[in-house]
């Protein structure tokens, strides 16, 4: 076990160190081009020279990632171009502001997908399993933008009852969180439904279940002590993992409705080539990614004895 | 020589196998739906230059709302927008366009996903190492970001779309790969193609890769699904294929601050991407449905 | 037993049926059973039955589209189909348990074995959890598992699969049931684990009072735990009777063709060869009318058995609940039959076409524990085979016999190019082969050495014709070049196999597992090899068909003079067909010799062993009982000495637990690997006698009254 998450650590490290490199490479091998976005396109090849000095990228292409990469994990990324102010300071509130919109959504979608799946393959092929799996990939189905559209359409537009926006200019509002969460929520529950319910499927046809059953168990034992352990490992993976998914798609939903999450930080940048932020919010989020991965790793080894008596 | 041999015995057709393998399908309701959708936007894709439709390019009247005439008689089946582009013609181009580049970023990627997903099964060891580490690194990167910065960085048009696609889909489809090839290649007939002697390279096209092809060619289903999706979404990021052009992302995108007074011309085009990407999830589900049946 | 006792389980008439997109499948057919209390029934057939459909049926546990259509099944008087879910409840686990085929998936993997053993009682009766405890750690012992309460506290998984089953069996018996099913509770076990499974569950109703329903495709099992038995067929049941009169004089034709296919121990392959029955089961659907096994019955009379729905009629002239279901069965003599197939030639043996000379085959593995990273000793050998010896000639059949694990298919492996030796030389046609890959070897080399495998469903590729897959080994090899003439080796190929030719154009899916083996056998003989490996060829096919393929290798083998290296776990197979028999345990070579001289003492106590646990067929043969204790250590780990030193009943001390046993020769031929002298093991009693056929009280004539 304890070697087990050794070489999970170590492969993070490691994936860490070569996203780096590679992000690093991609913006900042070019140093002139560097200089450039920084100074503006109307700099002169001696004033960019001139700031390359003073900025000490005139050492070698390892010696400036070193420092780079030091900077950054001491949390700093460098000076935001569009923003002019460092990149940490903008950064961290705007992480917090999508944490928030995760917090809502996970807190709402992990309940309601779980349970839905579990029903749905308690009893595969019945009604309750047909409706609830032809619901989940119909919102599956509808990408988020489009769902967002829809949505605004019916509810700001048609029926006025909430927000268009969610730029929170007037301080904190809880009404402007519900669009972005039930977008988020229609598109992302539908896949951790059918993990669910295919697990749950799996287990409910495995000889194990037929012994339970077979003992005289109660239905609600059967269920409850024999099914679910088993057919909420997937799932739980599935959930973590979700962290990856769920960066993607609050892009999309932070720039719909102008929510100033990392997201929108994120696309603003890559549309003003505002390269350090780029840099930040790249790292941030592969970290995100890559430590919700060995979450999901440790845990699947350790819900699963099979695997961790072994 | 016995030619007799040969003509008593019938060869049954591949064509009659594959409308036996079509008539398949029939057995799963919703995966008709969902390949009656399909179906729908790959003949009107097809069609559209034979279709009687306004050029989608042209300006004609600003603002009219769904089934308008205009007083030289044309019909605005389902309106124009605000530049007074007609919005049938543009969904029904918006299609063609986005089910070619779907098609080419999916044959891409699942050309260099098989390939290593291939290599990585069979041949295990460090090439297996080596490829599941580039397969882990890219999926450690948000899908979305992966698009961004390649876009950004490459800038946006149709050939980029590709390759962002195939970054970013062709690890996941490595890892199908590789996970149905470690499994198939433990099956007693590989065994009996290597006592044979046969080369690396049949084993993996002959003996692997036809076997895997059921659980794939679901998959690839769901991924034409995702890349529509993700065209789509570069589109209303603005990172999409590039104007004119009619693009449904874009369409939506160019709606949306003129939602209040103009609905139909964001929504049209988000029901047309709904019941593309519907179509392809559905169809996916019924073609898993009926390959567990047997 | 007393007649006037109530039956524990009493089934009448009952029809049973799954209902699919294609219709009604009728699964069984007009199925009557009386259990007595404490008498143990079996129900034999092959795959396809129905007989599994009969025990969920009595569960009451048919799945969403199977139902009982007719009939009534009486538990102690009370109707089962008429209960209601929570009566059902309440009766399964206490008053009728269950014994599964895999204990391993029938354990849930994420719970420990006590909280999985002791809710039996508490659901059932009102009980502390210590008193449930107590008593599931009680009923371990019984079962005679070491160290119940370590058990207790482990998950399934860390079990070997013996002790799995013998938890499951505890399972079942914690409820003190009435009744108990076990549907091929041995199967997924290696033979002498079987063997202590089988005893155990023989010793139930001896201990518990505890009636049985038996569940098997295997005869042999059904002797060694039956009262009675019941045969059936495609559905329906065709024969039932005691196990001495069933066995014995077996009326009805498919009962008496089972008999024909096994290798009972008078079986030869010359003088008296297995005699398959023809054709195949018939599906559901595509049932005859009249006597369902008519296609393939030889006393088949066109207007009488393929008229109404046949009925079971009593046996007269036999034991009083003796029944068959034909029509002929008082004109039928089988005893005029002969007991065998035809008679076929012995062959000459030729030169030695294969010579293994110290073979050893290790494999490195990596220690991941982090003792082992400490310590240093990250890689571990493990001995997959030590010291392998034998050789074979043209013309030979030699056999390979041995437990899982044994090593047996890692020399498979070596011998075909698929992994390197890591010691010795395998000559092949004087040639030294253990280290040559098979890319690596000559076309020549490859085609002279081929591989037929053991699991039907995976021995062809399902998505190519059956034409292409022979066509692609005679070009491979070089054998043909002209297309036609390709296509024309195929056609005799498949003539050879006794395959329709139209087969060439199908996929494996359309074909039976029978069939599949047949192109697999085609396959392996298409480049004309000197050498065939056979790696338990008929291990997953029904017994007639069984019969039909192994006939069929070896009528092949004949003709063309063909070195057979025969792989099996089954001693009644290898002895039927084998010239010479090495037995392997654990990566060695415990004994060797030709079929007599293994069957004869002075035998290995493994090989000793081997033989006791096989089961027999025949009520008249008797055998030495010979249990082992404990498991089959792993591969990984195993014992310093002699490899058999931890379960071996004929310890004689120290000496095999520290020192490697030496090879001793018993003639020519025969070499046991054994610390005992040869002389005391030539004092052993034979395990298995066969009574020469003027002692047998079977087979001969019995009265046939004329009706």
């Amino acid at each position: 076990m304890l070697i087990l998450i050794l070489r999970r650590l170590g492969s993070m490290v490691l994936i860490m160190l070569v996203v780096s490199i590679i992000l690093f490479a991609i913006f900042e091998t070019d140093k002139l081009s560097v200089a450039g976005k920084v100074l503006g396109p109307y700099s002169s090849l001696e004033q960019r020279e001139i700031w390359l000095e003073k900025n000490g990228y005139n050492q070698s292409f390892w010696t400036r990632y070193m420092i780079w990469a030091g900077n950054a994990m001491r949390g700093d990324f460098g000076q935001s171009l569009q923003l002019k102010v460092p990149v940490s300071e903008v950064l961290w509130p705007r992480l917090a502001n999508t944490g928030l919109l995760a917090l809502c959504l996970f807190a709402i979608m992990i309940p309601m997908s779980l349970c839905m799946g579990v029903l749905a393959g308690m009893k595969e092929g019945s009604f309750q399993d047909r409706a609830i799996t032809v619901f989940s990939v119909l919102t599956t189905s509808i990408p988020e933008f489009a769902s967002a559209t829809l949505l605004t359409a019916v509810f700001v537009f048609g029926l006025g009852w909430l927000p268009g926006t969610s730029s929170m200019t007037g301080g904190f509002n809880f009404t402007e969180l519900i669009l972005p969460v039930l977008v988020l929520l229609l598109y992302d529950f539908g896949y951790i439904t059918r993990m669910t319910r295919a697990s749950m499927a799996e287990v409910m046809n495995s000889q194990y279940i037929r012994t339970a059953v077979l003992k005289g168990l109660p239905y609600q034992r059967v269920i409850m002590r024999h099914a679910l352990r088993n057919a909420l490992i997937a799932p739980f993976t599935v959930i973590v993992l979700q962290l990856n998914w769920l960066l993607s798609g609050v892009i999309v939903v932070e720039v719909f409705f102008a929510y100033k999450g990392f997201g929108k930080l994120l696309l603003d940048a890559a549309l003003f080539g505002d390269i350090f932020v780029i840099e930040a919010c790249t790292l941030v989020a592969v970290f995100v990614a890559v430590a919700s991965q060995f979450i999901s790793d440790i845990g699947y080894t350790y819900l699963n004895p099979r695997i961790r008596f072994s | 020589m016995n030619t007799t041999a040969a003509s008593t015995i019938e060869r049954p057709s591949a064509l009659s196998r594959f409308f036996a393998g079509l008539g398949l399908l029939r057995e799963s309701p919703i995966g008709m739906f969902g390949a009656a959708l399909v179906l729908f936007w790959l003949v009107m894709s097809i069609i559209a230059p034979i279709l009687p439709l306004h050029d989608p390019l042209a300006a004609l009247m600003p603002f009219q709302k769904i089934g308008a005439v205009s007083p030289d008689g044309l019909t605005f089946w389902l309106g124009t927008d605000d530049k007074g582009r007609d919005i049938l013609s543009r969904v029904i181009w918006g299609s063609q366009r986005v089910l070619i580049w779907a098609s080419l970023a999916t044959v891409v990627a699942y050309f260099f996903g098989m390939l290593m997903g291939v290599a990585a099964g069979y041949l295990g060891g460090w090439w297996d190492e080596v490829i599941s580490f580039i397969g882990n690194v890219l999926l450690s990167f948000p899908v979305m970001i992966l698009y961004i910065l390649i876009v950004s960085y490459l800038g946006a048009s149709g050939i980029n779309i590709v390759i962002a696609v195939t970054f970013a889909s062709a690890p996941g489809i490595m890892r199908i790969v590789r996970g149905l090839i470690l499994d198939l290649r433990t099956r007693d007939y590989v065994a009996a193609a290597q006592t044979r002697g046969e080369p690396a390279l049949r084993i993996m096209l002959v003996e692997l890769l036809p076997n895997a092809r059921g659980p794939l060619i679901v998959d690839a289903c769901l991924r034409l699904g995702y890349t529509v999706v993700a065209i789509a979404t570069l589109g209303f990021l603005g990172l999409g294929l590039p104007p004119p052009d009619p693009d449904w992302g874009l369409m939506i995108k160019e709606a949306v601050p003129l939602g209040s007074f103009a609905g139909h011309m964001m929504v049209i085009p988000a029901l047309a991407l709904s019941s593309l990407i519907l179509g392809f999830n559905l169809l996916a589900d019924g073609l898993r449905e009926i390959s567990l049946r047997d | 037993m007393n007649d006037q006792e109530q039956p524990v389980l009493d089934i009448k008439d009952l029809c049973i049926s799954y209902y699919t997109r294609a219709g009604e499948i009728p699964a069984v057919v007009d199925f009557s059973l009386t259990v007595k209390p404490g008498e143990t029934i079996g129900i034999v057939g092959e795959s396809g039955c129905g007989k599994s459909t009969v025990a969920m049926a009595i569960m009451q546990y048919m799945g969403s589209n199977g139902g009982i259509k007719s009939g009534s099944i009486k538990f102690k008087g009370r109707d089962m189909t008429q209960m209601s879910e929570e009566e059902l409840r309440k009766l399964r686990g206490s008053e009728i348990s269950m014994i599964y085929q895999e204990p391993f998936a029938a354990l849930n993997p994420s719970l420990l074995l006590k909280d999985q053993l002791m809710e039996v009682p508490l659901t059932h009766e009102d009980i502390t959890r210590d008193q449930a405890y107590e008593r599931a750690r009680e009923l371990l012992a019984n079962v005679k598992l070491p160290d119940p309460d370590r058990i207790m506290n482990s998950y399934p998984h860390q079990l070997s699969g013996g002790q799995q089953q013998r938890v499951v069996i505890a399972m079942g018996l914690l409820g003190n049931p009435a009744l108990l099913l076990l549907d091929e509770p041995t199967t997924a076990l290696d033979v002498t684990v079987e063997a202590g499974i089988v005893k155990l569950i023989a010793d139930i109703s001896r201990k518990f009072g505890t009636s049985q329903i038996y569940i098997s495709h295997n005869l042999g099992l059904i002797l060694e735990t039956c009262d009675r038995v019941f045969v059936m067929y495609s559905g329906e049941v065709v024969e039932e009777g005691t196990i001495d009169s069933l066995f014995t004089w077996p009326r009805h034709p498919y009962t008496h063709g089972l008999f024909g296919c096994i290798p009972l121990p008078t079986a030869d392959k010359n003088a008296a060869p297995l005699k398959p029955i023809r054709g195949q089961l018939p599906l559901p659907h595509e049932r005859p009318s009249g006597c369902y096994f008519g296609p393939r019955c030889d006393h088949f009379q066109a207007g009488r058995c393929d008229g109404d729905k046949l009925h079971m009629e009593h046996v007269t002239g036999s034991a009083e609940d003796h029944r068959v279901r034909c029509i002929r069965w008082q004109e039928i003599d089988h005893t005029k039959e002969a007991p065998g197939g035809e008679a076929k030639e012995a062959m000459e043996l030729g030169e030695n076409v294969l010579e293994v000379n110290h073979m050893k085959k290790y494999y490195d593995v990596i220690d991941t524990s982090f003792s082992a990273l400490i310590s240093g000793n990250r890689v571990k050998h493990v001995k997959a085979n030590e010291e392998l010896n034998f050789n074979a000639r043209e013309g030979e059949t030699v056999a390979i016999v041995g437990e899982s694990g044994c090593g047996k298919s890692t020399f498979a492996k070596v011998l075909m190019g698929l992994e390197g030796g890591t010691d010795g030389e395998i000559k092949h046609q004087g040639k030294d082969v253990s280290t040559t890959l098979v890319r690596d070897r000559s076309d020549k080399q490859i085609s002279s050495l081929q591989m037929v495998f053991q699991n039907p469903s995976d021995t062809l590729n399902p998505s190519q014709t059956i034409g292409n897959q022979i066509s692609r080994v005679i070009k491979k090899f070089g054998v043909a070049t002209d297309k036609e003439e390709i296509f024309d080796m195929v056609m005799k190929l498949l003539d050879t196999v006794k395959l329709p030719r139209d087969f060439y154009y199908r996929r494996p899916r359309q074909l039976s597992g029978g069939q599949k083996q047949r192109i697999g056998i085609a396959r392996a003989f298409a480049g004309n090899p000197s050498m065939v490996i056979a790696d338990e060829p008929v291990s997953a096919l029904d017994v007639s068909v069984a019969a039909a393929v192994t006939e069929l290798l070896m009528d092949i083998q004949r003709e063309n003079k063909t070195t057979l290296l025969f792989i099996s776990h089954d001693l009644s197979v290898v002895r039927y067909l084998s010239d010479r028999i090495v037995v392997m345990y654990l990566g060695h070579i415990m004994e060797r010799g030709t079929t007599e001289e293994i069957f004869e003492p002075p035998y290995h106590p493994y090989t000793e062993a081997l033989l006791s646990a096989v089961p027999i067929a025949d009520p008249e043969v008797t055998k030495r009982e010979i249990l082992l204790e404990g498991n089959l250590p792993s591969v990984m780990n195993p014992p310093k000495g002699c490899p058999f030193c931890t379960r071996c009943p004929r310890r004689i001390g120290d000496v095999c637990d520290n020192e490697m046993p030496p090879d001793r020769q018993v003639t020519d031929t025969h070499r046991i690997k054994c610390h005992i002298p040869i002389e005391e093991l030539r004092k052993v009693e034979p395990v298995i006698h066969v009574p020469s056929p003027e002692e047998r009280v079977g087979k001969p004539e019995i009265k046939v009254p004329t009706h």
